[in-house]
């Protein structure tokens, strides 16, 4: 046993939490889970799910009780139960798989709160000392993202030559990087110049229909279509810019949403340009660099990509190529930023950022670098947009609407303001673990919104938000040296 | 360089700040010398920091005319926007509670202050993203002249530190720092003692007299630090419930009655 007062452990009290959070437990599932509502023959008919109730108000009570004595003391023992309920998981039945899930999920986290109590003989971590220890590792990733980086961006060039690499794991790695280019893309305005954008799909809407129209109407190529695309969105962000510029904080934050769905009540109701509801189909397909077309049978006088270079055709040909497109695209991005932060625009960004009534009385036009913020993150979405039009064929009002900015929105905030290693990170779990937990059906969201709640209560200011600064006086220091010296101040 | 010396760097004529019904300053008039320290002093309340507010472009003074004169120009504050007073007319400023870019390090404190001078040597970005030898050359420029002020406020050690993580006076000095960055031909400091030890208000007067005889602006500041204010202004203008009650050098003010009324029972905190 760990020392530490065994006798300080009070079962009354500990049960009495575990029941009240039980209790919790059953007002909130006896509604959401207990009852559902299915359809037969006779209409519409309630099916009670009781056991579902019981068995999750059950691993309720037991994981809280577990916290609560593995805190004071009895590291062990609940070690030992939370093992034992967790390998359960694969072995008893539960009424559902998300229970099942629960269980698994609930019983680790009760045993790594009980190993850790027993390694520190504490009770966990406070939120300063968490957040110290987030730090160190962010610092850390940091100065090894100078390796991550580069091997990133090798691995996401082979992928498609990879064995395993079918048609759906290119696919999947489309719909990575585009939200990867669109988190960078928000990371300059809300990472780099703190300004809250809730409608950065506006841009992204505006980048597909810019293409869609362009291309449909006056036949112009992808290659030409995708720097208009980007002029549009830019000019776009400039004019939400005059308005909107002069709120702050929660209110601009509320106007950037309510022009993002003016965007998309403009999209719908103007049928006679946007088709309205219906969107717009048989968008122009991307050629290669308006050399050669990616069709089994070229239109008369055009170049077929796989006679080209000899190949047989195979469709995926155009979705490894999208697929660097978009690779290419997100880079550029990427690039951009990590140059800009070293320029005196991206300093000024992340000064007006920190304080931006400082800035003014510096003589910085914070007008003018905010509207430079809005024109180039809305250029990079617009190049989005026009990819996403141009890779699904179809677009309709139904793609942009707020949760897509949501999801964007909450990649940069989870990967931790400002941070580019951070946006891939966010990017995989937002996107990438929904799709992975598919099986979970309808409690997919459910584990996303968990997912979310427990970083907003462990790591508040996101995953990664280290900031190495863009210019040094003296040598460079690893983290290391840096921690030792910010440990030695205090 | 010292402007035509029959106009001063500063003049505050019939300055009146209302916020609805509530006068905050009431027909202030005063100048402030080119080479000079100029020090506002008064109980709190007494307006103080409104008239700073109004200099600096945070405020629109409801009425008045602020002018200030140097090479040979002269520019009318009241009508300029905040961010062209500190660019244009060349006045700095600093703030009562210190606003520093405190997620950022010390050094880029000072280099966003040269924003101006590095945009057009950035060429708005462009030459900057491709590494022209022009930027580079007065990127180099810009972290010399940060070097320069860092020596002399005594935080070239902690230069990579972030800024947000430095003691407080050691804050306040950067803060005086980063203003002197932009240039200027007018400082403003905000209470620039306050909360600073014994020791460091004796460093603060030492920088300002440096200022101003080395550098050749005019500073003007609020202080409640009697010590401060008595060792090292020039002129002391004083001010309660919005009026102007008192002008002139130190030692006089120090005498007038008017002043001694105002202050008592409000001393403690000087």
């Amino acid at each position: 046993m760990t020392g530490g007062g065994a006798e300080t452990i009070n079962f009354k009290s500990a049960l009495r939490e575990a029941a009240i959070a039980g209790g919790l437990a059953l007002l909130l599932t006896l509604p959401l889970i207990g009852l559902k509502t299915i359809e037969t023959s006779h209409g519409l008919v309630i099916q009670p799910h009781f056991a579902d109730v019981a068995v999750t108000v059950l691993l309720v009570f037991m994981g809280r009780l577990g916290l609560v004595l593995a805190a004071t003391g009895l590291g062990w023992p609940v070690l030992a139960i939370a093992g034992a309920v967790t390998a359960a998981g694969w072995l008893v039945p539960f009424p559902t798989d998300a229970l099942r899930w629960l269980d698994i999920a609930g019983g680790g986290v009760v045993a790594i709160f009980a190993s850790l109590a027993l390694r520190s003989s504490r009770v966990g971590f406070d939120q300063a000392e968490r957040d110290r220890r987030m730090d160190r590792i962010g610092a850390r990733l940091q100065d090894a993202s100078r390796l991550i980086g580069p091997a990133a961006v090798l691995f996401a060039l082979a992928l498609p030559m990879l064995p395993f690499a079918n048609r759906g794991v290119v696919d999947l790695g489309c719909v990575l990087l585009s939200y990867i280019m669109l988190g960078w893309g928000l990371n300059i305005v809300v990472g780099l110049a703190g300004l809250l954008d809730l409608g950065y799909v506006a841009f992204y809407a505006v980048g597909a229909y810019s293409y869609a129209l362009l291309a449909q109407t006056f036949g112009f190529g992808f290659w030409l279509c995708l720097p208009l695309a980007g002029v549009f969105a830019s000019l776009y962000g400039l004019m939400l810019g005059f308005p909107v510029l002069r709120l702050r904080g929660d209110y601009f934050a509320i106007v950037t949403l309510a022009f993002a769905e003016i965007v998309r009540m403009v999209l719908l109701n103007w049928t006679s340009l946007t088709n309205g509801p219906v969107g717009i189909a048989a968008i122009p397909r991307p050629s290669f660099f308006g050399i050669a077309d990616f069709t089994n049978s070229p239109a008369e006088g055009r170049l077929a990509f796989h006679q080209m270079f000899g190949l047989d055709y195979a469709p995926i040909h155009r979705i490894i190529f999208l697929y660097y497109v978009i690779l290419a695209l997100a880079l550029v991005v990427n690039f951009f930023t990590l140059r800009i932060r070293r320029l005196p625009l991206g300093r000024a960004w992340e000064a007006l950022r920190e304080d931006d009534i400082a800035c003014t009385a510096l003589g910085i036009n914070s007008t003018n670098i905010k509207l430079a913020a809005f024109a180039i993150a809305g250029m990079f979405g617009g190049f989005a947009g026009a990819f996403f039009a141009s890779r699904q064929g179809f677009i309709s009002p139904e793609s942009f609407t707020f949760i897509e900015s949501a999801i964007i929105l909450a990649i940069v905030v989870l990967g931790g303001m400002g941070s580019q290693v951070g946006v891939v990170i966010a990017a995989l779990l937002v996107v990438g673990l929904p799709e992975a937990f598919r099986d979970l059906a309808q409690y997919r969201m459910l584990a996303f919104g968990a997912g979310m709640v427990l970083i907003m209560l462990w790591r508040p200011r996101g995953l990664l938000a280290h900031r190495d600064p863009t210019i040094l006086l003296h040598v460079r220091k690893s983290a290391r040296q840096q921690q030792a010296e910010s440990e030695a101040r205090g | 360089m010292t402007g035509d010396p029959t106009r001063p760097l500063l003049m505050v004529e019939h300055l009146t700040q209302r916020f609805g019904g509530l006068v905050a300053v009431s027909d202030v008039s005063f100048s402030a010398r080119d080479r000079e320290i100029t020090a506002i002093i008064g109980p709190n309340g007494a307006g103080k920091t409104t008239v700073f507010n109004c200099l600096t472009g945070f405020y629109p003074p409801t009425s008045g005319r602020l002018t200030v004169s140097h090479c040979g120009r002269s520019w009318l504050l009241e009508r300029m926007e905040a961010h062209r007073i500190a660019g244009a007319a060349r006045v700095a400023r600093t703030f009562q509670n210190v606003r520093l870019f405190g997620g950022m390090s010390v050094l880029e404190n000072l280099i966003v202050a040269q924003h101006n001078k590095l945009m057009k040597a950035s060429f708005f970005t462009l030459a900057g993203l491709f590494g022209l030898p022009s930027f580079r050359r007065a990127e180099v420029e810009a972290v010399d002249k940060a070097r320069y002020w860092l020596n002399r406020v005594g935080l070239v050690g902690v230069a990579d530190w972030q800024a947000g993580n430095l003691p407080y006076g050691a804050q306040r000095r950067l803060e005086i720092a980063r203003a002197m960055c932009t240039e200027p031909r007018l400082l403003c400091l905000d209470e620039p003692a306050a909360g600073l030890n014994p020791r460091e208000s004796a460093d603060l007067s030492e920088l300002l007299r440096f200022i101003r005889d080395q550098h050749q602006i005019g500073v003007l500041l609020i202080e409640h630090d009697m010590s401060v204010v008595m060792q090292i202004s020039d002129h002391v203008v004083v001010l309660d419930y919005g009026r102007k009650i008192s002008e002139g050098p130190p030692e006089q003010v120090r005498l007038d009655p008017a002043v001694i009324a105002a202050y008592l029972g409000e001393e403690g905190d000087g």
